[in-house]
């Protein structure tokens, strides 16, 4: 024993022994595990989360140097990205300007115009401005940022953003910084719209780039309220010179003075930016995302024959993830702080961690025995696999450490990552998943204990060994006479996919979690990001509620509490009046000029409403203080961007803002107005009956804001709406695609199309167990078998010869050798060969009688029935059995039922012996043959009606009354029908002479649901009489003959179908609906009559009424065949298909490919097993699903004869014709299923 | 099928050309898919490339996503449809089928890998060009490894992945094209590995089709 293979067996061992502990103790080894992932993942909560919004730190101005490169030791809670200089320094130059006061003269354009103006005057200053001290002159040209080209994308927008300089941004920049540009622009408003993006935006527009507010708080607009307008110089610098800043902000405070601003201007702000994914870099993160799913739904589908599919699947991924998860947290406890992308190395990962070895342990485990038990076949599964497992893993630990030696930091660490999850992969494995799968399989279990369990019970204990060797893979295509019997577990209960998927979001309220997760989630990213100021407004509540908040404030006006909740308000001093929320109220309106200026409407209730102020108040509140922050976040990554300048993971600094106040006269505003101005915005039209009667000039202003304003918010609702209107019909769609099939009301096509013979084997060559049984070959006929009848205890079989041959069909037990018919009362009976009546071997074993009420036949009985398949006892030639061979064929001339005393005139060396009883071919072939009791109907080509008993094999009468030969028979009670091949019907009675008392009724009680037919004994005189005959019964020869219930149902080529009472024979009902000749005709018991004919269509009439319940095409070319259960009609085709109907609607359920050439043979077993014959077999399906059971395979070849005859005997055995011979098929474990 | 073989009167020769036309559409199909997957996956992978050189996207990214010649990507696509049709044939030729792990979860893994292999060459900065390529080349051996291990598949990679390096110098060479990184070593340090895992992966991919259309023909050659 080598090294390696006792290596090999020790693991084996240790993991059948892990197996069995894992299936032992599932609850507190899944607990173990949750709580080991949880510990693990544990450091990962003190990681930043991710996201892309961008991260803030405060440092105070005075003290400000820039950060070194090298980190510093612990500097308390600076960052790690707060290290080298900036990208940039960000001074803003805050503008508030006002015309004050105001005047009833002046027209709205008024309000911007000439603030906008000052605009130019104070760039000039600034650009100008020099600060002087004893190191230098330093003047803005030699501290700005400078840029050169815009991006060549962005030739639009080369007008108004600086190219090669200063990056110096303004309102100005609308009119390239030129004054003359500005005062001979007619209308301010169109420029700056002109460079509105049209449509939906998400980042910064250029329109908040220049004004550096948020749009609707530069106040640039002509219904503004407040006439405050408020804008911002952006000055970009390169280099940080406190003395030049502080020189430029003294500058401009003595040129403008704010008198109520109490800014803080000792701290700046330092934003990190987060890595930007772009639509560049998202393209292929999808892709290798999209690769993953494609990897992880290829691999998942294998997971088969478990309880539930899906469980084990996210069974599976769970494990990976967590894994991975749990690697991370171990890096992180250990002091690796992860450096890559986690978005980007993630589905590298777990492909390279792989869910292979899951899906092997699934596959392992399934194919263990079934009848083990569960920790048993845990263990196993797991024994098996150990080796591939471990040997699989320590060929990807060894080709990661081969990574690890490249030296290149990033695969170092990826590898570092990857060998951690291995290992925690494989601990999951061991333990979470084997668990997981081990519940699974026991539930599975329980699904059939209740069936399986004394089946069980006898069952020795498995194998101990914990070296079971690898079962070795069944042949993948049974041997002939092997059916194969799938799993028990496999025909559980499958309902359709679609309805699985409704049942399971139905049962899991999924829809609901995923909606409240979502919001959760959303909530919480709107939260993170912030990007609505939730968390300026959160902090100006609490500093609003709180008198210590007021610190955070500074020297604020105490009454600007309430305004700065609202920061469009901030500037509006009625807001202070008022601790509700200004602009959401009408503020009463005094009697103001500017009413009458607007001509606006105003009935009688002016005094709710306030008037804008006479005087622009220009105020200063904490919101101003960091007035960038209610920009886009996006806002400073575009700008730099445009010039080729990426932010992402660098932070810029933001320095206090400079705030200049500008009142500018009325008499300036006028001077500097365009001629236009005045007549530019006519005043808006309303329509007054629109609207509410107490609209008041504020009123109108605000509607007519609303107006203005609103188009573009209104076009991005639209289209919003619009986009999710597509994806809710989108969504619908596939809905509609995953819940309804495509073929509509062939929902079963898709496992209908399976193939016979196509096992469920998967490409690890595993295929479920199986469990033979053996067909039972009946042979004896020397040509093809023609007729076949059952009564449920005999068997009659006669094939193109004439000879008729008998077969006991009760036996259950088919190991017995032979199915001795009436054999049993006669111990040792002889074997003849038909041809020279001479006995080749004698039987010596006796048989025990069957029919112990049967009077003693033994005298008189010299035949023997004997069949045995030659697999059972080889010694017989294959062609002995019940003879009514040509050997008497003189007895037969003379009309004479054989005779003791004429058969001991035979040579034969038994004692007991006689002629077999023969017919002769030369009377015509029988065509039609029906069996009940004792007596073998035969009608044959001649026209010839024969009784014949079936025990003893003598002819017991016979009527040749009609000529015309018989196509079909019906031997219903004493009646039999004939139908002949001229279209008429004959009507026979069979009268037994003797006392009714002495009947003798056969067959086991309740075995049968069939009326038990009457036993005739050889001593009565049977006679066979034509009671009437419908002459005329169809116009073309009839086709099929049918009787149950005490109806009689003939179908023909003249496309009727005729029902006539038995007793009487009485037509009853004549049937059209059928376009083509009738071909199959299914009735019973229940009075269900079902026809299909050469058209195709199958009919479903009421017996009762003779009228059409149903009518249906189902096939294309000729119904070959029908049956019904009580739920569901079953018809094959000529097209090779078998379609389920449901009998009272008439939809098709689905349907079968077979394959071509088919038999057309139908039966139905019970009410859920179908069973069709095929090419040399014979095939089981499940009447629900359609699916494909099994298959049994008549003979050594598969490319044998089709089966054309197939009769369902009521104990589920079937018997089948297959060539020259029959064979009989025992379904036991079916039948156990079934009862 | 079999009949086909024996078959000299009419309708044998006609189920015969059936057949050989079926054969032939299935080629064609296969040939196509085979030709989107390696556009796709050369759009994608330039723009892996791309990336590396730019720190930020223009706005316009389709724009970029097409910036090298138009002609690249169907180059890739038709050299992986050539590819991909012929190492299934190869393994036909040589009689020795491909047996390994033929799955398509498989084949996505190794897809996954060969994208990971770009994106690390890619992304990862390495110390030369050298390192680069040891590792590149350990990297694709290991994908052959793992996913092919038949020593057709390693043949034809290396062969494929010396002409094409070759070709590409050429064109380089004669101006037709240029590389997008200035840094002309590092290229060629990638090529060949990028090459030679790219024949292994479309090999893969195109033995797993064919392998799909084999269970088809002999399902039809079942049901004859």
């Amino acid at each position: 024993m080598t090294v390696r293979e006792r290596l090999r067996e020790k693991i084996s061992a240790a993991f059948y022994r892990h197996g069995l502990l894992c299936a032992s103790y599932p609850v507190p080894i899944i607990l173990f595990t949750s709580a080991s992932i949880l510990a693990c993942c544990y450091p990962l909560l003190r990681l930043p989360l991710p996201g892309t919004g961008p991260v803030e730190f405060t440092t105070r101005v005075r003290d400000y140097t820039v950060p070194s490169h090298e980190p510093q030791g612990d500097l308390g809670e600076r960052p790690d990205w707060y290290r080298g200089p900036p990208v940039a320094y960000i001074q803003q130059v805050l503008v508030k300007a006002a015309v004050s006061p105001w005047d009833s003269t002046l027209v709205p354009v008024d309000v911007f115009r000439s603030p906008l103006g000052r605009v130019f005057s104070l760039l000039e200053e600034i650009r100008n401005h020099v600060h002087n001290d004893g190191s230098g002159v330093r003047s803005l040209e030699a501290l700005c940022l400078q840029v050169t080209d815009l991006l060549p994308g962005l030739r639009r927008m080369q007008t108004v953003l600086p190219e090669h300089g200063c990056l110096l941004v303004s309102p100005g920049n609308y009119w390239q910084n030129q004054r003359e540009l500005f005062d001979s622009d007619p209308d301010l408003l169109k420029t700056v719209h002109q460079h509105e993006p049209k449509g939906l935006h998400t980042s910064a527009t250029l329109r908040d780039l220049l004004f550096g507010v948020p749009v609707k708080h530069t106040g640039v607009s002509l219904y503004s309220r407040k006439r405050v307008v408020t804008y911002t110089i952006t000055m970009v610098l390169g280099s940080y010179d406190a003395r030049f800043l502080s020189s430029l902000r003294a500058r401009l405070r003595q040129l403008h003075p704010s008198v109520n601003c109490s800014l803080r201007e000792d701290h700046m702000v330092h934003v990190h930016f987060k890595e930007e994914i772009g639509m560049a870099e998202l393209i292929p993160l999808v892709t290798t995302y999209i690769i993953l799913f494609a990897y992880i739904y290829f691999s998942t589908r294998k997971i088969d024959m478990v309880k539930s599919k899906w469980g084990l699947a996210l069974a599976a991924v769970v494990t990976v993830l967590s894994s991975l998860l749990m690697s991370v947290g171990l890096c992180t406890l250990f002091g690796l702080t992860p450096t890559l992308n986690g978005g980007e190395i993630f589905p590298y990962l777990v492909v390279v961690i792989g869910l292979e070895n899951v899906l092997v342990l699934t596959k392992s485990v399934v194919s263990t025995p079934v009848d083990l038990e569960v920790k048993l076949r845990i263990a196993q599964g797991l024994s098996n696999e150990s080796w591939s497992i471990m040997k699989n893993m320590a060929t990807e630990l060894c080709i990661i450490l081969i990574g690890y030696f490249t030296l290149v930091p990033a695969i170092q660490e990826f590898c570092l990552f990857a060998v951690v999850g291995l290992v925690s992969d494989f601990f999951l494995q061991m333990f979470f998943f084997t668990t997981v799968l081990s519940i699974d399989i026991r539930r599975m279990e329980l699904a059939d204990l209740n069936r399986r369990l004394p089946a069980e019970a006898g069952m020795p204990p498995p194998k101990p060994g914990p070296l079971r060797p690898r079962e070795a893979p069944p042949p993948p295509r049974p041997s002939p006479y092997t059916i194969t019997l799938q799993t028990p577990a496999f025909r559980n209960l499958r309902l359709p996919k679609r309805l699985r998927v409704v049942y399971f979001l139905a049962r899991t309220r999924l829809a609901q979690r995923f909606i409240m997760v979502g919001t959760v989630i959303w909530i919480g990213i709107l939260a993170y990001t912030d990007p609505a100021g939730l968390r300026t407004y959160l902090a100006a509540q609490v500093s609003e509620q709180s008198p210590l908040g007021e610190g955070g404030a500074g020297g604020l006006p105490p009454h600007l509490g309430g305004a700065s909740v609202f920061p469009g308000a901030g500037g509006d001093p009625a807001s202070t009046l008022s601790v509700l929320p200004a602009p959401a109220e009408p503020t009463p309106l005094p009697e103001n000029q500017s009413q009458g200026h607007h001509g606006a409407p105003r009935e009688g209730v002016p005094h709710q409403a306030q008037a804008p102020p006479l005087v622009p108040q220009i105020s200063w509140g904490a919101e101003d203080e960091e007035g960038w922050r209610r920009l886009s976040f996006r806002h400073w990554p575009s700008l730099f961007s445009y010039y080729n300048i990426t932010l992402a993971k660098r932070y810029i600094s933001i320095l206090p803002v400079i705030p200049v106040t500008l009142h500018l006269s009325p008499r300036e505003a006028i001077e500097t107005r365009h001629p236009q101005d005045t007549r530019h915005p006519p005043p808006p039209s309303l329509k007054t009956n629109d609207l509410p009667a107490d609209l008041t000039f504020i009123g109108t202003y605000g509607e007519g804001s609303k107006q203005v304003i609103n188009p573009p918010s209104l076009s991005r609702v639209a289209a919003l709406g619009l986009a999710a209107g597509v994806l809710l019909v989108l969504l619908l769609f596939c809905l509609y695609r995953v819940l309804c099939p495509r073929n509509y009301g062939q929902n079963g096509v898709a496992h209908g199309r399976r193939r016979r013979g196509d096992l469920p084997c998967d490409d690890y060559g595993y295929s479920p167990p199986i469990s033979e049984i053996s067909p039972l070959l009946l042979r004896g006929h020397s040509m093809d078998i023609e007729c076949l009848a059952s009564d449920g205890m005999l068997l009659a079989s006669c094939c193109l010869a004439g000879q008729i041959r008998v077969w006991d069909a009760q036996t259950g037990d088919y190991t017995h050798t032979c199915h001795n018919l009436g054999g049993g009362t006669e111990p040792g009976g002889g074997v003849f060969d038909e041809d020279e009546g001479y006995p080749l071997r004698r039987r010596t074993t006796p048989r025990p009688a069957l029919f112990e009420d049967q009077p003693d036949l033994t005298p008189l009985i010299d035949t023997n029935f004997d069949s045995q398949p030659p697999s059972h006892l080889l010694l017989t030639p294959p062609r002995d059995g019940f003879d009514f061979g040509g050997l008497v064929e003189r007895a037969y001339l003379e009309h004479e039922p054989p005779s003791p005393g004429l058969t001991a005139s035979y040579p034969s060396p038994s004692p007991p012996s006689g002629p077999p009883p023969q017919r002769r071919r030369s009377l015509g072939a029988v065509w039609a043959m029906e069996l009940r009791g004792n007596l073998i109907a035969a009608g044959r080509s001649s026209g010839k009606l024969e009784l014949w008993d079936a025990v003893e094999g003598s002819l017991r009468c016979s009527n040749e009354d009609g000529v015309s030969g018989i196509t079909a028979l019906a031997f219903l009670n004493n009646r039999i029908v004939a139908a002949r091949l001229d279209g008429s019907l004959d009507f026979f009675t069979v009268d037994i002479n003797k006392p009714l008392g002495l009947l003798q009724y056969r067959g086991p009680p309740g075995r049968s649901n069939i009326p038990p037919s009457p036993c005739y004994s050889s001593e009565d005189v049977i006679s066979c009489q034509l009671t009437r005959s419908v002459q005329c019964a169809h116009q073309k020869p009839i086709t099929v003959l049918r009787a149950a219930a005490g109806r009689v149902v003939t179908g023909s080529q003249d496309h009727t179908v005729r029902v006539y009472r038995l007793e009487d024979s009485c037509c009853l009902f004549t049937l059209q609906g059928h376009s083509g000749g009738i071909t199959a005709i299914y009735i019973d018991q229940t009075m269900v009559l079902a026809s299909g004919g050469q058209d195709g269509a199958i009919c479903l009439w009421d017996v009762l009424t003779g009228s059409r319940v149903s009518h249906v095409y189902g096939h294309r070319g000729d119904v070959t065949s029908l049956v019904c259960t009580t739920s569901c009609v079953i018809s094959s085709g000529l097209d090779d298909l078998i379609s389920i109907w449901d009998r009272s609607t008439g939809i098709k359920l689905y349907s079968i490919q077979q394959e071509v050439g088919c038999g057309a043979s139908l039966g139905v077993i019970s009410e859920s097993l179908l069973v069709t014959g095929g090419q040399g077999c014979v095939s089981f399906w499940d009447l629900n699903f359609g699916d494909l059971l099994q298959t049994v395979y008549l003979g050594q070849s598969s490319d044998g004869q089709g089966v054309r005859q197939l009769v369902v005997l009521n104990n589920a055995a079937i018997v089948c014709d297959f060539g020259s011979e029959l064979s009989l098929v025992y379904v036991p474990s079916v039948l156990e299923k079934l009862d | 099928m079999s009949r086909s073989g024996s078959g000299q009167t009419d309708p044998s020769r006609g189920t015969y050309i059936a057949v050989i036309t079926n054969r032939s559409t299935t080629l064609v199909i296969r040939g196509f898919m085979l030709f989107s997957i390696g556009v796709f996956l050369a759009l994608v992978l330039n723009l892996l490339q791309v990336q590396r050189n730019v720190t930020l996207f223009p706005p316009d990214v389709i724009s970029s996503i097409f910036s090298s010649a138009w002609w690249v990507p169907p180059c890739c696509g038709t050299a992986s449809a050539i590819i991909g049709l012929l190492y299934p044939c190869i393994d036909c030729r040589l009689g020795e089928p491909h047996k390994f792990k033929r799955e398509w979860s498989s084949v996505m893994r190794c897809v996954a890998v060969f994208v990971g292999i770009n994106h690390a060459s890619a992304k990862v900065d390495f110390a030369n060009n050298v390192q680069l390529s040891l590792t590149l080349a350990a990297l694709s051996i290991g994908l052959w490894w793992t996913f092919d291990r038949s020593r057709s598949g390693f043949g034809l990679g290396v062969v494929i992945a010396l002409l094409a390096t070759l070709s590409t110098q050429l064109l380089v060479y004669n101006g037709v094209f240029q590389y997008t990184s200035p840094d002309f070593l590092y290229i060629r340090s990638w090529l060949p590995c990028i090459f030679f895992a790219g024949v292994i992966t479309m090999g893969n991919i195109g033995r797993q089709l064919a392998l799909y259309e084999c269970k088809l023909m002999s399902e039809k050659a079942h049901q004859d």
